[in-house]
């Protein structure tokens, strides 16, 4: 093994151990989505009345939001474990050995990623079995798990950048209502075709989170979409590269050891 | 020429903003030396630390550490030092053997040696029982004594410990004297310790720098230091006051008059004798005494006389 | 006014409360920022719901969802107090107000006089931007009256639940206990369509959820044809009576271990 792939391992096993020792780490960010799917995804019903709805199934349409608000609970997790260790000095700790930023960095998303894959295990099973039929098959399923992984880690990536930039839980956490604010206004609730208030529809046309979601979605509703997966992956990739940039021009004004 | 064992520091200076925490410090640390930096709090001294485990570049001069140059070196450094700074530094939800196995593991351990290596620190520091034990649970002694063992897994060749003992209790603290002088003498480590604890610099300390704003405002060894400033004093008082003027002269024989209260007498040693030698005579001349005390000088005594100011208790009035 | 009276004691938490809003303006934030990001997702986001055959609420789906976002704000607003009671008590703050209070009830309604003004200045905020997105106000001043009553009754009753939990925990580790009751049960109400758009259990629970009738008759005072009224406000007053206890219960607790 490398030394870079050792050092990224290492702080990926920490910090999934970490975040799986935290109970509400955990349940929090796996309950919390599933009660909203339930809540919304029956209130909402009667939306698949609306003419040009896509599915008679609203719990096939939400299916999604619920990865999209996993993936944020993994951004604040991500992010104010990192501030905790800059504020006590663990960060310091790390410093004074050979690892490498970028192995910081890389590893810190340990923790995010596995809570995202537990809820992900999670939202699907429950998905499943309330009788959420995949038009994709299950080929599309194990696709929908590689994009939803991909989201969390732009998102995850995204609070270790705000925790390297301010060093401070509770900067992270202020950060949330921006953060949620680009999760709701998007194509979370209705198909942007739907979505009557032109500003809102323009904002959710511009937001990459709406591209995450359709994409998710496709593979649930439509089957293989290529334009939308394409967009999707391409949204997910991009704001992963842009966060993981952002992150290591932090960590080099964070880390001003010689 | 640096030493790799050594540490060398030629006029460091960092500044921040205004405000100018460490203003051109030059000191040297043999090998297998014990350099204490005493001083206040707000005078430098982690700031210095900082500097020396490249955790925070000078904003001039520089630096040696293990024979290598801070600045330009500064992986090599890391390398060959280990460090246990003020905050102890630990994440609560591991274990103590978790710690040590991530510390050994990106220090480049072998996974074979890791264990061991774990296994016997932990023995030396006094925590295999704890090992397994979160973090969070640990005493704030116990935090420390992990602290240090994650600071020894590379086998650094010199230690820097940044006010080690602070909010410890005297157990905990004795144990970690004894620790660091055992590695200094025994495996002849480096260490480079920050306090503001005039009696741990004076007990394990080999030779003390103090700084005060930024400055070293003198250095040597403890008994140098205070040989600078005065010597031993002897003050008597005898049971019987009529026996005075005989317990004088015969203090006098050892050194020279001084000041103290009425009813006893009082004489700065000149070498010619110790506190025992003085005992002897007067008992030899059957002049009983009520009290006998030696004074000796303290590194408190040192600080106030080069700045002015009592080290310790100063840090309540703030700087 | 008595010296150590419940009136002074509430007076003056009250005033040490807003002080610190005062000099902290950032943590207006969060009680400000989410009713409005939900106000534009659900106003800008699902106005097209009302399309829905049976859809028949006169007002306009701005103002449907205004006074759903209002109560909202206010259940939420005295949470986000509760935060920092119990902050206090981890902080130790709390231990001089309990010894310098004669009369102790005069810390819980300092706390919710606080949270009240608090709310206030959101709910002007709120209604300020309803206003600019040229929300239908269909009720007259009576009307509009009874509709911020409720609301006020609302927040003092989110207030006395999040305290009474917070003085019984005396840690901000309890935040998601505070919070989520109180989101289950805003959501289990007809958030999105009128209730007779709701279907399957949804629908059942919503029925029996005493915030339906608050809701129901909030919407009915905005859109002119008051509804429910005398229901709604008994169960507002009953609410707040049985929270009051919770909350002096709670007081009571935290006395005995302070």
């Amino acid at each position: 093994m490398s030394v870079a792939m050792r050092d990224v391992f290492l702080i990926a096993w920490r910090s999934s151990r970490r975040t799986m020792r935290q109970p509400a780490a955990v349940i929090v960010p796996l309950t919390f989505p599933l009660i909203l799917l339930a809540v919304n995804s029956n209130g909402l019903k009667a939306a698949t009345r609306l003419p040009g709805f896509p599915t008679h199934s609203f719990l096939a349409f939400f299916l999604p939001f619920a990865f999209i608000q996993g993936a944020l609970f993994a951004a604040m997790t991500a992010g104010t474990d990192l501030a905790r260790d800059i504020d006590t000095g663990f960060f310091n700790r790390l410093a004074l050995t050979p690892l490498r930023g970028m192995g910081l960095v890389v590893g810190q998303l340990g923790g995010a990623l596995t809570q995202a894959l537990l809820q992900a295990i999670a939202y699907l099973a429950v998905g499943l079995l309330l009788g959420v039929h995949f038009a994709s098959g299950p080929a599309g399923i194990l696709v929908f798990l590689v994009l939803a992984l991909t989201i969390a880690a732009a998102w995850g990536m995204t609070g270790i950048w705000i925790a390297l930039r301010t060093g401070s839980g509770e900067a992270v956490q202020s950060q949330f209502p921006l953060l949620f604010f680009f999760m709701i206004i998007s194509s979370m609730n209705l198909p942007r075709n739907l979505i009557e208030v032109n500003w809102f529809r323009d904002a959710a046309t511009f937001n990459p989170v709406s591209y995450m979601i359709e994409a998710l979605r496709s593979l649930v509703i439509e089957g293989w979409n290529a334009q939308a997966l394409a967009l999707g992956f391409g949204v997910s990739f991009g704001a992963v590269a842009l966060a993981t940039g952002l992150a290591n021009i932090a960590l080099r004004k964070r880390m001003t050891r010689t | 020429m640096a030493d790799e064992h050594g540490i060398e520091v030629w006029s460091l200076v960092r500044t921040f903003k205004d405000v100018a925490a460490v203003q051109g410090i030059n000191l040297r640390v043999e090998p297998g030396e014990i350099y204490g930096f005493l001083g206040p709090n707000g005078a430098g001294k982690s700031t210095t630390i900082h500097m020396l485990t490249t955790l925070l570049p000078p904003t001039s001069g520089t630096a040696f550490v293990a024979g290598y140059d801070i600045v330009k070196n500064g992986p090599a450094v890391r390398g060959s030092i280990g460090a246990a700074l003020q905050e102890a530094a630990l994440d609560p939800y591991l274990t103590g053997r978790e710690h040590l196995r991530l510390q050994s593991g990106l220090h480049g351990i072998p996974k074979r040696e890791r264990e061991e290596r774990s296994d016997e620190l932990l023995s030396r520091v006094g925590l295999t029982r704890a090992a397994d034990r979160k973090v969070q649970t640990y005493s704030g002694g116990m935090k420390r004594r992990l602290d240090l063992a994650l600071a020894l897994v590379h086998r650094p060749r010199i230690l820097f410990l940044d006010e080690p003992t602070t909010g410890l209790d005297p157990q905990s603290r004795n144990a970690l004297w004894a620790e660091v002088a055992r590695l200094a003498r025994d495996e002849g480590v480096t260490v480079f310790l920050t306090t503001q604890y005039l009696e741990e610099a004076d007990v394990l300390a080999d030779r003390v720098g103090i700084i005060d704003h930024g400055k070293i405002v003198t250095e040597g060894t403890p008994d140098e230091l205070k040989a600078t400033i005065g010597r031993p004093t002897v003050v008597a008082t005898p049971k019987d006051a009529a026996q005075l003027g005989a317990a004088t002269a015969i203090l006098e024989r050892f050194g020279e008059p001084t000041r103290t209260s009425p009813g006893a007498t009082a004489v700065m040693l000149n070498g010619k004798g110790d506190l025992a030698d003085v005992l002897r005579a007067l008992d030899g001349d059957g002049i009983l005494v009520d009290d006998i005390r030696l004074h000796a000088p303290s590194l408190d005594d040192v600080f106030l006389a080069k700045t002015g100011r009592m080290l310790e208790g100063e840090e309540e009035q703030g700087e | 006014m008595s010296r150590g009276s419940v009136r002074s004691v509430m007076l003056a938490l009250a005033w040490r409360q807003l002080t610190i809003l005062r000099k902290n303006p950032s943590l207006f934030l969060p009680p400000m920022l989410f009713p409005l990001i939900n106000f534009a997702a659900f106003a800008g986001g699902l106005s097209r719901l009302r399309h829905v055959p049976g859809f028949d609420f006169k007002g306009g789906y701005t103002s449907f969802q205004f006074v759903f976002v209002l109560l909202q704000s206010a259940a939420f607003g005295g949470v986000f107090t509760g935060f920092g009671i119990a902050r206090d008590f981890e902080r130790g703050f709390a231990r001089r107000l309990m010894i310098a209070s004669k009369r102790r009830s005069g810390i819980v309604w300092g706390y919710a006089l606080a949270s009240l003004m608090r709310w206030t200045l959101v709910a002007i905020m709120l209604t300020t931007v309803a206003l600019i997105a040229h929300m239908q106000i269909g009720g007259n001043g009576v009307d509009l009256f009874g509709l911020y009553v409720l609301a006020l009754i609302v927040n003092v009753s989110g207030l006395l639940w999040a305290c009474g939990i917070a003085m019984r925990f005396r840690s901000v580790q309890a935040g998601p206990l505070m919070q989520t009751p109180i989101f289950i049960v805003l959501f289990l109400s007809p958030v999105y369509v009128p209730l007779v758009l709701l279907q399957g259990w949804i629908h059942g629970v919503a029925r029996l959820n005493p915030l339906t009738y608050i809701l129901t008759s909030g919407r009915g005072f905005i859109s002119g044809e008051p509804t429910d009224v005398a229901v709604a406000f008994a169960i507002a007053f009953a609410l707040l009576g049985c929270l009051g206890l919770w909350g002096l219960r709670g007081l009571k607790r935290a006395e005995q271990v302070v």
